[in-house]
């Protein structure tokens, strides 16, 4: 079956539905759609929950928050894009305010801050701890007004098709029927997310598999600096699930096994609140060195936040304290939350420029799944949904741009004939003895093994290994259910696929890149080599596996200077 | 081991099928059906995404009571599980229900703030005291799940009927201070499928995950709504 829109929307997370808006607000004529593999508000993004990134208040500057940024990204961001970045932010958390976000409030009735890490102002922007969650359900329900913007819930992408160097449509599955739809546009839009669920100890939504940026991978867009994944303070034992750095931000306590805070030791000045590189590798010390508590799942971390008190708790981490009761049997009331540091964000993405541009014509990603650069070789909390807020309205306003001057993407007879074959013939319709739930399983061991906080040339090599031999044994795997109607298992097949060759470029850009920076930090190089490796790394796919080349940091203000705090 | 029973259907015949999984202590029900799916029948088709109770997936009928699979422990439950698609939806296969209806019946009363001066290019901060936030906050944290219309002896009966969540959205917008669309919704809910409709069986704040109260919603919207008839009925 064929459709046509003007503009294609992959994704309805916060970036996909912002880009939706924008770019309805540009032109009640062009049609718009947005495509998704759940309903919108099942999305990945309600789980963010400390705050979004705002300069609103007096003593703030966006040259405050523009370097906080940089200085965090350990000088891998973009400035040009973050000086962009900050300066759009308040009108996002303004116009979310007039539609009707519910905003937590100071007495005054002002919208209230807070603070968070690595960042110098109290400016992470909140409704209590479920911020993610109020934005999207926000933006969706905003998005019910515009009569030219077409959901399609529940559509499982499985390529991008490019004709000349210039976008011409999308092929997904109808999970409901289980027909293959072609989206034909002239301008298509990623914000499919990150790629969390390559570990196996991650905060991240089963759904987040890096559909979109394997897409755009295997179709010759470049993938930008993969090699930089962010761990995340506090995973809940033994799910993952995140405890926000809103805790730490509320005034919370890291604690080791003899009580100690001892974020005194590596970041004397910020304490808990330093940016999550710097925590996160102090709490790993920590274990590693044999101060971490001992509990049933392993060695964890405390999480105190004891001393804030029921009634703070009760307004400020709601969320909080629910989760710590219902899946960890813990009332932080009571007790400290048992924690470690977990996979939480894909620092690297499709390679666009500031304007969400890729490489490719009528082309654009937004959000976790784009890589502008603002957030370097480590995000700041707070900075992603401001990220997916404002890249997300570029993304639609720049599209709709384009789509008004440009000419119907068309799909041809025989890219539809070959793209149904690919998946129900080869895919679906074939034998093999090979488990796709065992390949992920065995990816996310090695993940969680080999590409963690502490990485080395020898396990770094081991992984690389493992992920090619896992790729050749997936050329052998069998879907039992042969049925169309609601295939998750040919569904997760395929995702297993996509998770399988951004591991690969995950791996060996980690490998390559002999330095520490940010979130990439390598025992045998530690560290920052600004003379060989302040540059981007870029990701092109092959038959062969990926080839790399790197292209220079845009530096507008601010050297790169030793990073303490 | 637990013994999870699971209703399925395969688009044609529904059936009852037994399987065994190795319970642990915290182990969930969510992490039973994957386990299920990644080690005995790969074909269980379920629904699930943020495993953390704030995306509304995975909400069905387990030991006969709707509940997010993800927050359900199994232990807590006993050795034996029930698994069951939500009632009120049409079943599309094994534990995946049709939402269409229900998500276009959120969408028809209107769920968004309502006010003429606000503008695209130039947002201006509205100002909201905590006491005017603490007026509507309950009902924003509805995940619209689908385990409140599934009990509804309303929506079981009447097509039409708009249901618990919608009407607890509907109310959510009406009582927050920035809006000024509450004389369409009040219209929407007192129509012929809105709150005079519901039996007040309160089933769906007893089984709402995240204590939304819709009933609450319900009662306070026919309130509204009565007087605002009789407002036009003798033409204050």
């Amino acid at each position: 079956m064929k459709v046509q829109h003007d503009i294609v929307i992959v994704g309805a997370g916060l970036a996909g539905m912002r880009a939706a808006i924008a770019a309805a607000e540009k032109s009640d004529e062009l049609s718009i759609a947005i495509i998704a593999k759940t309903y919108p508000i099942r999305c990945h993004s309600v789980c963010a929950e400390g705050g979004t990134a705002a300069v609103l208040r007096e003593g703030d500057s966006f040259d405050l928050h523009a370097w906080d940024t940089v200085k965090g990204s350990d000088f891998l961001a973009d400035q040009d894009a973050v000086e962009f970045f900050v300066r759009e932010c308040p009108k996002e958390i303004l116009r979310l305010d007039n539609w009707g976000c519910p905003w937590s409030r100071n007495e005054d009735g002002t919208i209230a801050q807070r603070p968070f890490g690595g960042h110098s102002f109290n400016r992470a922007t909140f409704a209590k701890d479920r911020t993610g969650f109020h934005e999207v359900h926000t933006l969706y329900e905003r998005m019910l007004m515009y009569d030219n913007i077409e959901i399609y819930p529940e559509y499982f992408i499985t390529n991008l098709v490019i004709e000349e160097n210039a976008v011409q449509g999308v092929s997904a599955i109808e999970l409901k029927t289980g027909n293959l739809v072609f989206f034909e546009a002239k301008a298509v839009i990623f914000a499919t997310g990150g790629a969390g669920r390559l570990y196996g100890f991650t905060t991240y939504s089963h759904q987040v598999t890096g559909d979109g940026l394997a897409i755009a991978y295997r179709n010759g867009i470049p993938l930008k600096d993969m090699e930089f994944f962010q761990f995340h303070p506090t995973g809940l034992i033994p799910s993952g699930i995140l405890m926000t750095e809103g805790c730490r931000g509320e005034g919370g306590y890291l604690l080791n096994k003899d009580g100690e805070r001892f974020m005194k030791r590596y970041a004397p000045e910020k304490m808990e609140i330093a940016p999550r590189d710097v925590v996160s590798r102090a709490m790993w010390t920590e274990i590693i060195e044999g101060r971490g508590l001992e509990g049933e799942y392993g060695p964890y971390i405390a999480l105190d936040l004891r001393h804030l008190g029921e009634e703070k708790i009760e307004e400020r981490l709601p969320l909080i304290r629910d989760a710590a009761i219902k899946f960890a049997g813990v009332d932080p009331v009571e007790e400290p939350i048992p924690v470690k540091p977990v996979a939480h964000y894909t620092m690297g993405g499709i390679h666009t420029n500031v304007r969400c541009e890729t490489t490719v014509k009528g082309f654009f990603a937004a959000g976790e799944c784009a890589c502008v650069s603002i957030h370097g070789a480590n995000r700041l909390g707070s900075n992603s949904t401001a990220e997916c807020l404002v890249f997300g309205r570029v993304a639609g306003e720049v599209a709709a741009e384009y789509a008004m001057n440009a000419k119907q993407g068309r799909i041809s007879e025989e890219f539809m004939k070959e793209e149904e074959s690919r998946i129900y013939d080869g895919l679906l319709g074939k034998n093999g003895d090979e488990s796709p739930y065992e390949i992920k399983k065995e990816l996310n061991e090695t993940m969680d093994k080999n590409m963690w906080i502490f990485r080395e040339e020898n396990g770094l090599k081991e992984a690389v290994k493992k992920i090619q031999e896992l790729k050749e044994r997936y050329k052998n795997v069998e879907i039992n259910d042969k049925t169309r109607g609601f295939n998750t298992d040919l569904m997760m097949a395929i995702e297993i696929g996509y998770m399988l060759d951004l591991a690969e470029v995950v791996a060996i850009g980690a490998l390559k890149r002999q330095e520490s920076r940010g979130a990439h930090y390598r025992l045998d190089y530690p560290k920052r080599d600004d003379e060989n490796w302040l540059k981007h790394t870029l990701a092109y796919y092959t038959p062969e596996g990926p080839r790399f080349d790197y292209i220079p940091v845009t530096i507008t203000k601010w050297e790169p200077v030793e990073r303490k705090y | 081991m637990a013994e999870f029973k699971i209703r399925r259907f395969d688009g044609k015949k529904s059936f009852w099928q037994t399987f065994e999984v190795p319970a642990k202590k915290g182990m969930t029900v969510l992490e039973g059906l994957y386990y299920i799916k990644e080690n005995l029948d790969s074909s269980l088709a379920f629904r699930a995404s943020c495993r953390m109770g704030i995306c509304g997936s995975c909400a069905m009928k387990i030991n006969g009571k709707p509940r997010l699979a993800c927050e359900t422990q199994i232990l807590f439950l006993g050795d034996k599980i029930t698994v069951e698609p939500l009632d009120n939806f049409r079943v599309i296969k094994d534990l995946i229900t049709d939402f269409e209806g229900f998500f276009a019946k959120h969408k028809a009363v209107k769920p968004y703030l309502i006010r003429e001066d606000v503008k695209y290019e130039e947002p201006k901060e509205l100002l909201q005291t905590p006491e005017e936030l603490n007026e509507y906050y309950v009902f924003t944290l509805c995940i619209k799940c689908g385990a409140c219309y599934s009990v509804c002896p309303a929506a079981a009966t009447l097509d039409g009927y708009l249901g618990p969540a919608a009407m607890a959205a509907a109310y959510r917008f009406c009582a927050d201070s920035r809006d000024k669309g509450n004389e369409e919704r009040y219209e929407i809910a007192s129509s012929s499928n809105g709150v005079w409709r519901c039996h007040l069986a309160m089933e769906c704040s007893e089984v709402c995950p995240k204590n939304v109260e819709p009933a609450k919603a319900v009662q306070m919207l026919r309130r509204k709504t009565a007087f605002s008839i009789l407002k036009s009925i003798l033409r204050w």
